[in-house]
């Protein structure tokens, strides 16, 4: 009885909310990086709260911590969304939703849902993809440029087609200002769990400075946070991924490649809001603005004039489709 | 000749660093088990130590204040054990288990709470983390052929809380089979009745084995987050703690013995990142899945084969109960 009459509170409470805020009910689950590694999740944080703070309405968000909570936290977010109707829009981070999202978009065919870094192909699903292996490229032109040991790393995370990409325009990054720099691969690990243990990745990067790298790219989200730190413990250089993440360690992050995944989240929450919606692929690359390498006051003294100067020919060529960079997913 | 040297020394050296955790966790387990008491719990002490450290480094900037409550954490799970195993006679390995899963929880709730970065704390600045330490005539002796590399890579240039676990071996060892203390300890583990016969108190014992347990696990979570890493991360002692106890059971629960067991599993990561896309003569690239698989591989052949029988403390894992 008690229960009941405070639900009815609850729902009086509900009532007295603003009418936007009530129709209007976007929804973000994020991986298990986290929401805030200071990379991928923390990008898409940042889109959602940008989007929060401009029109005043909240959103619905849960981080994943476990695989078996994938399926809960979209059934749930589309079923009730808290309390009341279940969400308009839900905006998943990560591929690996990709096969969950399968099941539920089906169970949920009036619910919009958007992924983020995979293909889901459904009347009700949004794919962002990026074309990381473009951002990439230029990164491994900046580390080959920035290496005087012409030797360069690079730590993935999960070993999966996504960082194979980001690998592969590293590497052909490097070799297009450099033939001869040696490109360095470790990957942290086959499960998700790669992507939060950044004592591995502190471990991945100091070996590959043992053998002689002085610049490690690091695509691994908060496992990356070890290779920074370890990079800025011995001396050396490092590259940040999703986020600008030069502030870390100013100094020693030598650039960060960027991936907007805040506006690719910012924009479906809009969109859908503004019933300017649609299903279907979007692939964002450097033309979209949907990738690049972070340049502000932290870096400014790493990244020379010269080297931004070849930075933006090498960008204007992949845009004009001069250079060709291979992306190693592409069927 | 000189590449192999370089690859020997840095392996050698990346060996040191990641066992000095499991060689701390695995003393712990060495107090508590050989006194009876089942200490599945060490995963979530250190993990709590591990969150204590770094949130106390990063309010007050000081290291050394991070380690004193990464003690003052760990020893309180510890004794929070020891009064549902000893005083109430519980389950152990539940009881053990019931801490892991509570701090597992527990410590992201209170690091979002306290730091609003969901289940982390912020990353800590040089000054409050244990640096490298240089030893003296690292670099004078850096030229000596084969020696001095070793001396400056290996030995030189850790913090001191790897130096901390070397020197912890020898005295544990010291303490279980030198001391009273020690020998009334394993007496507890293998026949408690014994010990209460003689007019020694079986729950103090008990409790004192488990406050050093404790108090080592406070150094290996504090060795995590602030000296091995820069700040607590969700899960970050990712099973070191499970680890340490397999490596316990290797090694007999015997001090030395079980330090090799340590070294073996940490040497197994170093080898397991290095090997990674590097081409064996005669074979070509391994897969990085094999090669991951490297360390688990190794221990359940060790395990199957080679260690030979394995027999834990005779009261371990039994609440005494004194009879009337």
């Amino acid at each position: 009885m008690f229960s009941r009459l405070a639900l009815a509170g609850l729902m009086a409470a509900g009532l007295a909310l603003p009418a936007a805020a009530q129709n209007f009910k976007p929804a973000v689950i994020f991986d298990m990086g986290g929401k805030f590694d200071k990379s991928f999740n923390e990008a898409a944080y940042n889109g959602a709260e940008r989007f929060k703070k401009e029109t005043g309405i909240a959103y619905l968000e849960f981080e994943v911590t476990n695989e078996a909570q994938r399926t809960q936290a979209m059934q749930r977010m589309a079923r009730t969304g808290g309390g009341g109707a279940g969400a308009s829009i839900v905006v998943c981070i990560g591929f690996a939703f990709g096969t969950t999202l399968e099941a539920v978009s089906k169970e949920f065919p009036n619910t919009k849902f958007v992924i983020i870094d995979s293909v889901v192909d459904r009347p009700n699903v949004q794919s962002v993809v990026f074309r990381e292996h473009e951002g990439s490229f230029l990164v491994g032109m900046a580390a080959a440029m920035a290496s005087k040991t012409n030797k360069v790393g690079f730590v993935g995370g999960m070993d999966i087609p996504l960082i194979r990409k980001f690998h592969k325009g590293y590497e052909e990054g490097a070799q297009h200002v450099n033939k001869s720099v040696q490109v360095l691969m470790n990957m942290t690990g086959t499960t998700p769990a790669a992507w939060n243990d950044p004592t591995k990745g502190g471990e991945l990067a100091r070996s590959q400075f043992a053998s002689g790298a002085d610049v490690i790219y690091a695509a691994a989200g908060a496992t990356g946070l070890g290779v920074l730190q370890a990079a800025k413990d011995a001396g050396k250089l490092s590259i940040g991924v999703d986020s600008n993440q030069n502030h870390l360690h100013p100094g020693s992050v030598l650039t960060s490649m960027i991936k907007r995944v805040d506006v690719a989240v910012y924009n479906a929450f809009k969109s859908a809001q503004t019933n300017a919606w649609k299903p279907g692929v979007q692939s964002l690359g450097l033309k979209e603005d949907g990738v690049g390498y972070a340049l502000d006051a932290n870096n400014d003294k790493l990244v020379t004039a010269d080297m931004r100067a070849k930075l933006d020919a090498a960008k204007a060529d992949i845009i004009a489709g001069k250079i060709k960079v291979t992306d190693v997913t592409a069927k | 000749m000189e590449d192999t040297l370089l690859l020997i020394a840095t392996m050698a050296s990346a060996t040191l660093r990641v066992a000095t955790p499991l060689v701390l966790a695995a003393l712990a387990g060495l107090f508590a088990e050989r006194s009876g008491i089942v200490d599945i719990g060490l995963e979530g002490k250190m993990l709590g130590a591990a969150f204590a450290a770094a949130a106390t480094a990063a309010v007050t900037g000081s290291a050394w204040l991070g380690l004193l409550a990464a003690l003052a954490a760990s020893t309180a799970l510890s004794l929070i054990h020891g009064f549902a195993s000893i005083t109430h006679h519980g389950n152990q390995v539940v009881s053990g288990m019931a801490l892991n899963i509570m701090v597992a929880g527990l410590c992201p709730v209170l690091a979002n709470a306290w730091f609003r970065q969901s289940g982390q704390t912020p990353m800590l600045a040089q000054q409050a983390r244990f640096g490298p330490i240089e030893l003296p005539f690292a670099q004078a002796v850096a030229k000596v052929p084969v020696l001095g590399p070793l001396y400056a890579q290996v030995i030189s240039g850790h913090n001191i809380l790897v130096y901390a676990a070397a020197v912890a071996v020898p005295l544990v060892a010291f303490v279980v089979y030198r001391t009273s203390f020690g020998l009334r300890l394993r007496a507890v583990g293998e026949n408690p009745e014994a010990v209460d016969t003689a007019g020694v108190s079986v729950s103090r014992l008990r409790y004192r084995a488990l406050i050093l347990a404790g108090l080592l696990c406070g150094v290996a979570g504090a060795y995590l987050s602030t000296a091995h890493n820069a700040g607590f991360i969700r899960d970050m002692t990712a099973g070191k703690g499970y680890l340490a106890l397999a490596a316990l059971i290797f090694g007999k629960w015997k001090p030395v013995p079980t330090l090799l067991a340590c070294l073996l599993f940490a040497f197994a990561d170093a080898v397991q990142i290095r090997l990674q896309g590097v081409p064996v003569p005669g074979i070509g690239a391994i897969p990085v899945q094999l090669i991951q698989a490297l360390p688990y591989v190794l221990t359940v052949l060790l395990l199957a084969g080679f260690v030979g029988k394995s027999v834990a403390p005779k009261a371990s894992g039994i609440p005494y109960l004194k009879e009337r």
